[in-house]
């Protein structure tokens, strides 16, 4: 199976830790994936104006990139730019005349993109091509007794129209960690916001979203939470440390990428995980849980 | 706090605008207050998100424009997801932005931010939020 990919910035920086163990639980699952040769910034956050249209067109040339590489569909790992990417793409297929007038702006591009390439998350090729039942029999090194609390945040689920499971309810990642042999840890937070880029002029904001979102996590009894994009992973994981500053009574958990625990299963090396990016050091319970 | 309502208010330019630049019918909403029940956001607001719509619907012009709540939405959309009316209150709350952004007013101010303060995040964060609150 061969899939295009398109990581998007962070993904090559900060969160090296999600691609690396992403690529290799894919290998290990036979899945050929090519990154696009050329991409740029997704834009991260799609543009709610009406008349706005400047901002879309980061999303269109790199879907235009996966045109030129005769692929119909293109993977994203990360949620923020899933959500933009899909988010273009629905706008302008439902809007000729805005398609019409970016197309005029980018007169440069090769290709008049027309809304055919199917953007998905690595999740909906996990639950729908590879299929969970056949990732539960690869797994290598199950998660036995590992109490995992998977956070969805917003970008998975909302809208409804983009989301890849139920917006209010949804149990992908669960479903992921119970074939994996883990423990899945439901909780009442899992689609609160963490305050995604509040973090940047109000980190504190962010702090006490971090110790209501962990807090109600580890009172189900999770011993990990797992999360599905950069931004909600630096939040959780990162600003841990103002939540302790403020809050004296939090005590830390460790957050992982879905991807590293599904790659410490299909029996990945501990370099495909670059658990030195983390925050809180998951280490520890991994090497008490016989992980690592 | 003593609010006047007038007719002129209601229907001044700012009214027509945020209804352009949203998309919304600002009128459709009928004030249930279910999406300031979901906000996660509402313990740092000044006006609730069922206000912003009602001061924007009632032409409260000065009153949004100074607004915290505007800039506390990280539009999760939990309000856009669950409005019984369709209404899609993050879009309102992104036009009260725009009128200010559009005017070069910045909400995160990017020369003020120190080396350390950018490096201290990862680009993820600093796209988006300058995105969301720079002009």
């Amino acid at each position: 199976m061969k899939v295009s990919y398109y990581p998007g910035c962070t993904l090559k920086s900060n969160a090296k830790n999600f691609e690396d163990s992403a690529l290799c639980a894919l290998r290990e699952l036979g899945v050929d994936v090519q990154e696009l040769r050329r991409w740029n910034c997704c834009g991260t956050v799609y543009s709610l104006t009406t008349d706005d249209l400047m901002h879309h067109l980061a999303s269109v040339r790199n879907l235009i990139r996966v045109k030129e590489e005769q692929a119909d569909s293109v993977m994203t790992l990360c949620a923020m730019c899933y959500n933009t990417l899909k988010r273009v793409n629905e706008r302008i297929k439902a809007d000729p005349d805005s398609l019409q007038k970016i197309h005029k702006f980018m007169d440069e591009e090769k290709i008049a993109y027309r809304g055919d390439v199917k953007v998905r998350h690595l999740l909906e090729l996990l639950r729908e091509d590879v299929k969970f039942e056949a990732i539960g029999k690869k797994v290598k090194k199950p998660l036995h007794n590992l109490k995992v609390a998977s956070y969805y945040g917003c970008l998975l689920v909302r809208p409804k129209e983009i989301g890849l499971d139920d917006m209010e309810n949804p149990t992908v990642l669960d479903d992921l960690m119970a074939v994996l042999g883990a423990n899945p840890v439901d909780f009442p937070y899992k689609t609160e916001c963490c305050g995604a880029y509040l973090t940047v002029d109000k980190p504190e904001t962010v702090a006490d979203r971090t110790f209501s979102i962990l807090t109600s996590a580890r009172g189900r009894g999770a011993e990990v939470v797992s999360v599905s994009c950069p931004l909600c992973a630096f939040n959780l994981d990162h600003r841990q440390k103002e939540t302790a500053k403020k809050y004296s009574e939090f005590k830390k958990i460790p957050i992982l990428y879905f991807t590293q625990l599904l790659a410490i299963a299909m029996g990945c090396g501990e370099e495909s995980l670059r658990l030195d990016l983390h925050y809180v050091d998951p280490q520890p319970l991994l090497r008490q849980k016989g992980l690592i | 706090m003593r609010t006047i309502l007038s007719k002129k208010k209601i229907r001044d330019d700012f009214v027509r605008k945020i209804e352009e630049i949203s998309g919304q019918k600002l009128l459709a909403c009928y004030q249930c207050g279910k999406c300031s029940a979901g906000c996660p956001a509402v313990a740092e607001m000044d006006i609730l998100p069922n206000q912003v719509i009602r001061y924007a619907q009632l032409g409260f012009k000065e009153e949004l424009l100074e607004a915290k709540s505007v800039w506390i939405c990280a539009s999760c959309y939990t309000c856009n997801v669950r409005c019984p009316k369709g209404i899609k209150i993050a879009e309102v709350m992104e036009a009260v932005r725009q009128v200010l952004l559009r005017k070069r007013k910045d909400h995160v101010e990017v020369p003020k931010l120190s080396a350390e303060d950018k490096a201290s995040v990862p680009a993820i964060a600093l796209i988006s939020s300058f995105r969301k609150f720079t002009s």
